[in-house]
């Protein structure tokens, strides 16, 4: 019997707060919400206001331009498609319209990524979405 | 004195003491170790009417049910925080404050897990890689390949960043746990039975910096190995201690908090900057009293920022403050760190929180192998899940009579 080939976790749905987060990346776009009544920035993506009560919360598009605020290199991890990229950059996003998204810096020297980099959005498009990444701006 | 109260105290523990043990379940160990803890109290089963439990026996979300079934109790009060490595923090405080309220009078917390048998890569590796139901936080942070370290040399890196923190000073904390590690002989037949690397001997600043870089900026040795174990902890109320065979370790204050990604957030900070002022100001002491640190050590960097947290010293000063070797038991000018050789050198089968209620127990009773002498104050802080993103804190203050 021949073995599923393993590739990187994907996001599953049925999952209602994430799902047109994920719809939205197919056409390269990066969206986040904003609270209608406080205005507040909803991050990561779900029903409610986390800064007041209200459900009413809008999808914005997000310029994709942010800043490194921590990252590490990744040099040993057993799980066969993540050993293949080794060494790789797990990095916290800054993005510019006040969120902080868990992503990847790649296209670039793993050993040149620093903390209050400038970045950009690079999408990797895989089995029907498409994944954000960062690259240097 | 402030507030401070003496309604409950901690009169029986037990580590169970291998770290390699094949052919025995989570439960096995929780039921022997509940054994020989109730027995070192001179208490019994029937004894026992609060049940504190992390579901670590593998029934998952209905350990409370399960767990007094096995042990064969009738438990008035049931607790199944489950929070990671720090839920045995967690059950300390709620056990307190259950006791305090008349709700029970002994109450069993036990721990058992076989993660070194069943090889799961607690520290070093990827942990977990997609499993479970979906969620929301699963389905943004999934697919980036972020390992359990690399979480933790998020914060380490930003600490580095943020205030001038190195490798050389992280690495005094490994080196710190080491030294106390090859005093406790069921530490060193641990590390020869893990094969530890560099050997079951001291380590010193250079072999943590020259071991393999796992996750930048932590090495090898800077990371918790991977046993299996576990262990009990029985607490008594005040009515009870007086008719208990050991020095009680009363529980002075408690402080429970959570910590998550925010916007603007600080990663360097962790919950224990919530948790802490309740557990010292219940307590009535201050930092500079304790004589005793038991903090949770997954990684080097969890300890830095819990000490900073833990207001030993200042947010960012951390790195100077564990220099030179001060945290050593037999060193003056800042409390004894995890002189059971903590995680990073004598146990950590996945939730450590409990063996830090252990130790600090065997300091303030003279027991540790690397003695305190009259030791009267200790802090146990135990930190679950994952500090470069969510996590939970809870500090314990504990002090005998
Ligand atoms: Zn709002």
């Amino acid at each position: 019997m021949a073995k599923p080939k393993m590739d990187i976790p994907l996001p599953r749905f049925p999952e209602p707060d994430t799902e047109p987060f994920w719809e939205a990346t197919k056409g390269h776009e990066l969206k986040y919400q904003v609270c209608d009544d406080c205005g507040g920035v909803v991050w990561h993506p779900r029903r409610h206001c986390t800064h007041c009560t209200s459900l009413n919360l809008s999808w914005k598009t997000s310029k994709g331009e942010g800043t490194v605020y921590t990252y590490s290199i990744v040099r040993q991890n057993y799980y066969p498609p993540f050993r293949e990229r080794i060494p790789y950059v797990v990095a916290w996003i800054d993005l510019d319209e006040g969120f902080r998204m868990l992503s990847n810096v790649v296209g670039v020297d793993a050993e040149s990524v620093s903390v209050g980099q400038r970045v950009r959005v690079q999408w990797e498009d895989k089995d029907g979405l498409s994944l954000p990444m960062f690259t240097p701006a | 004195m402030p507030t401070q109260t003496r309604d409950a105290a901690i009169v029986g523990i037990y580590e169970y003491p291998l770290r390699k043990a094949p052919g025995v379940t989570p439960l096995q160990i929780k039921a022997e170790s509940a054994a020989k803890a109730l027995e070192e109290a001179g208490l019994t089963w029937t004894d026992v009417d609060a049940i504190y439990d992390a579901g670590d026996g593998g029934a998952g979300g209905m350990s409370g049910l399960s767990i007094a079934e096995y042990f064969n109790i009738k438990p008035n009060v049931i607790d199944t925080t489950a929070v990671g490595g720090s839920s045995y923090e967690f059950h300390a405080a709620h056990a307190k404050r259950d006791i305090a309220a008349g709700k029970a009078k002994v109450a069993l917390l036990t721990y058992g897990s076989i993660a070194h048998s069943q090889q799961f890569n607690i520290g070093t590796g990827g942990r977990g890689m997609g499993g479970g139901p979906a969620s929301p936080v699963g389905n943004m942070e999934m697919s980036w390949g972020m390992t359990l370290i690399a979480n933790y040399a998020l914060v380490a890196r930003r600490h580095m960043h943020q205030y001038g923190t190195t490798s050389e000073q992280l690495a005094e904390i490994s080196v710190t746990t080491r030294f106390h590690a090859v005093r406790n002989p069921e530490a060193k037949q641990a590390m020869e039975d893990l094969e530890l690397l560099p050997g079951a001997r001291e380590i010193t600043i250079e072999d943590v910096m020259t071991s393999r870089m796992i996750a930048d900026p932590l090495h090898l040795l800077e990371s918790c190995i991977i046993s299996d174990g576990g262990g009990a902890v029985v607490i008594a109320s005040a009515d009870v201690v007086s008719d208990t065979k050991k020095t009680p370790v009363w529980i002075l204050g408690t402080g429970e908090a959570t910590k998550y990604p925010e916007a603007g957030g600080d990663i360097t900070t962790s919950a224990a900057a919530q948790s802490a002022p309740s557990a010292f100001g219940e307590a009535g002491v201050t930092p500079g009293e304790i004589e005793i640190a038991m903090i949770y050590d997954s990684f080097t960097i969890t300890v830095l920022t819990l000490l900073e947290d833990l207001a030993f010293c200042k947010k960012g000063e951390g790195g100077s403050y564990v220099e030179g070797g001060k945290l050593r038991f037999d060193q003056a000018g800042a409390p004894a760190l995890n002189t059971d050789g903590g995680g990073l050198s004598s146990n950590h089968p996945g939730m450590r929180g409990l063996f830090l209620l252990t130790e600090a127990t065997r300091q303030l009773r003279g027991e540790s192998t690397s003695q305190v002498p009259n030791a009267k104050l200790a802090v146990a802080h135990g930190n679950g899940g994952m500090l470069g993103a969510r996590h939970s804190g809870s500090t314990i203050i504990l002090g005998r009579d």
